[in-house]
């Protein structure tokens, strides 16, 4: 029964976890948003620069997937993320909070959701390419109503994988002073030794993650006509 | 109509020079359907390509109704293309479309006002027989259903020339005969020039009107089907009106003789007319008959019994119309 008291009176429940949720929202909203202005064009330039490609420009391409590579490959997230505090500052003005930590959030991501959107978008078929050419499109036709309209349910995949990733990599950011559910954990569950806080946290960490995949999920079925 | 020149294309692949077009030359009129044969690797690809301007030949023409289209700039390869309609294998419809969506995107690309575009896709889902499909994604059909779609789309650009790249091979024989019929009537109401490159006989036989031969980057043969097939020698004659290629091992002694006659004779009687002029038995081995375009064409294989005036029967047949090639007698 000490648990369930626990659960009511626990101030590390009552009081902080609600606006550390929030937090947690907010990150990955901003930095969900913002990776998906980003990068949803910067995969459609990974793909039409590409030897082959509707625009090949050879240089570009070696450029743009060698950023992202050593981005996403080379650098551990929570060193990036350290790496990124006095450019946050730079951007947003400040160097600790939520909106601070979605700009390392975003920078990590991108490169990661590029990839995925990327990958989706090979999987058109040349041969759809091919007939909105040869009916007369431009490039920017064929990409805007060919390549991302038949990628879309793997646009859509990708968008709730990068998600998903988010809420994870914003718990890591609440380490670093970003906030969130992950600094709640850190602060109550393992400074305090506080394991009601501590087993809460992961329990709304899985729902919400459950909640977004099935959303993403449902989207994905909706667009899909395949 | 259409008219290619010395078309040519030449690939750099490493150090070797592919040349995957040797100077094909051909001329379609409007209305007629012409069909363009040839095995996998005779360039029947890179045609497509270059007569849609995906690829642009290395050298050579090609102009619909007088106008170049291969030597235009690329700001004018968009407008250039539209005049001419293709027709894919597999349809290559967009899955995230409608079937009345798809018919609508070449309009749209032009910014065409959406009550236009509505008229004219009713129109031509009317003409393939599909409005009550309208509403239906592409995964909801059946394949020809899809190729429907897919001329239907061809057509809304109001091409000059309709290209068709396989259009059949990916379906069974009884849609084949449905998607040729719909080409053939398209064809006729709206006075299109039809190109379909396939490597099918049965198409040719069924719906061309001309036919070229394809071979190694090369056409080898081209006609008039009532003219290719009429020449025994021909390789287009023997793959339209085949003969079944090997004599039975007991045959017994005499002279094999294969004829091949089309048009008029094909209707009168030449074998009973040979067997009652010279008293001789005839003996058919083998043989197609079939009616290519408006006429009928007969390739039999008979044998006359040893001792017969050989040259004599093959002089009243000549005489007839008909064309006589003897055949070794095992």
């Amino acid at each position: 029964m000490d648990f369930f008291n626990d659960l009511v009176t626990n101030p590390g429940i009552t009081k902080a976890m609600w606006p550390a949720f929030l937090e947690t929202l907010q990150m990955t909203g901003i930095s969900g948003f913002f990776t998906v202005l980003v990068g949803l064009p910067l995969g459609v330039l990974l793909l039409n620069t590409a030897k082959g490609g509707l625009t090949p420009i050879p240089w570009l391409n070696v450029v743009l997937s060698g950023i992202i590579t050593n981005i996403t490959r080379s650098i551990p997230f929570a060193i990036l993320m350290l790496s990124l505090i006095p450019f946050a500052t730079l951007l947003v003005g400040v160097s600790l909070g939520p909106v601070a930590a979605s700009v390392s959030l975003t920078i990590g991501t991108i490169p990661f959701f590029a990839r995925l959107v990327e990958s989706a978008l090979r999987d058109v078929s040349t041969g759809k390419i091919d007939a909105a050419l040869v009916m007369g499109s431009t490039k920017m036709q064929v990409t805007r109503k060919v390549l991302v309209p038949e990628a879309l349910p793997g646009i859509i995949a990708a968008t709730t994988t990068t998600v998903v990733t988010l809420i994870g990599y914003s718990a890591m950011a609440g380490l670093v002073g970003g906030g969130g559910l992950g600094r709640l954990a850190y602060n109550y569950g393992f400074q305090r030794y506080d394991g009601t806080v501590m087993i809460v946290t992961i329990v709304i960490m899985v729902v919400l993650v459950q909640l977004v995949q099935i959303l993403g999920d449902w989207l994905a079925r909706l667009v899909d006509h395949r | 109509m259409i008219t290619v020149t010395d078309l040519r294309k030449v690939y750099q692949q490493g150090d070797r020079t592919v040349v995957a077009l040797d100077g094909v030359s051909l001329h379609v009129d409007a209305g007629q359907i012409h069909g363009i044969i040839g095995h996998s690797g005779a360039g029947k690809s890179t045609l497509v390509r270059c007569l849609t301007l995906l690829d642009r030949p290395t050298s050579g023409s090609v102009a619909v109704n007088n106008q170049e289209l291969a030597n235009v700039s690329d700001s004018d390869l968009r407008t250039a293309r539209r005049r001419i309609g293709m027709v894919f294998q597999h349809a290559n419809l967009m899955d995230s479309r409608t079937t009345a969506q798809n018919v609508a995107f070449p309009l749209e690309l032009i910014g065409t006002p959406k009550a236009k575009i509505a008229e004219k896709v009713n129109a031509l889902l009317e003409l393939v027989g599909l409005t009550q499909f309208a509403d239906a994604y592409p995964a909801q059909l059946s394949g020809g259903q899809r190729q429907r779609v897919g001329i239907a789309r061809a057509l809304s650009s109001d091409p000059d020339v309709l290209l068709c790249d396989e259009p059949t091979s990916a379906l069974d024989p009884k849609t084949t005969d449905e998607i040729l019929e719909l080409i053939k009537s398209v064809r006729d109401r709206l006075n299109l020039t039809v190109l379909i490159i396939t490597h099918e006989m049965n198409v040719v036989k069924q719906a061309c009107d001309s036919v070229s031969l394809l071979e190694a980057g090369r056409i080898v043969e081209h006609g008039a089907i009532a003219t290719v097939v009429a020449d025994p020698a021909g390789r287009l004659s023997q793959a339209l009106l085949p003969m079944p290629g090997k004599l039975p091992v007991d045959l017994p002694a005499g002279v094999v003789l294969d004829l091949l006659y089309s048009g008029s004779q094909a209707t009168e009687p030449v074998i009973s007319s040979i067997a009652r002029t010279f008293n001789v038995d005839v003996n058919v081995l083998a043989g197609s008959v079939e009616t290519l375009g408006e006429h009928q064409f007969a390739h039999l294989r008979i044998q006359l019994p040893e001792g017969s005036d050989i040259t004599a029967i093959t002089n009243h047949l000549l005489a007839n119309g008909v064309a006589v090639t003897p055949k070794e007698a095992k």
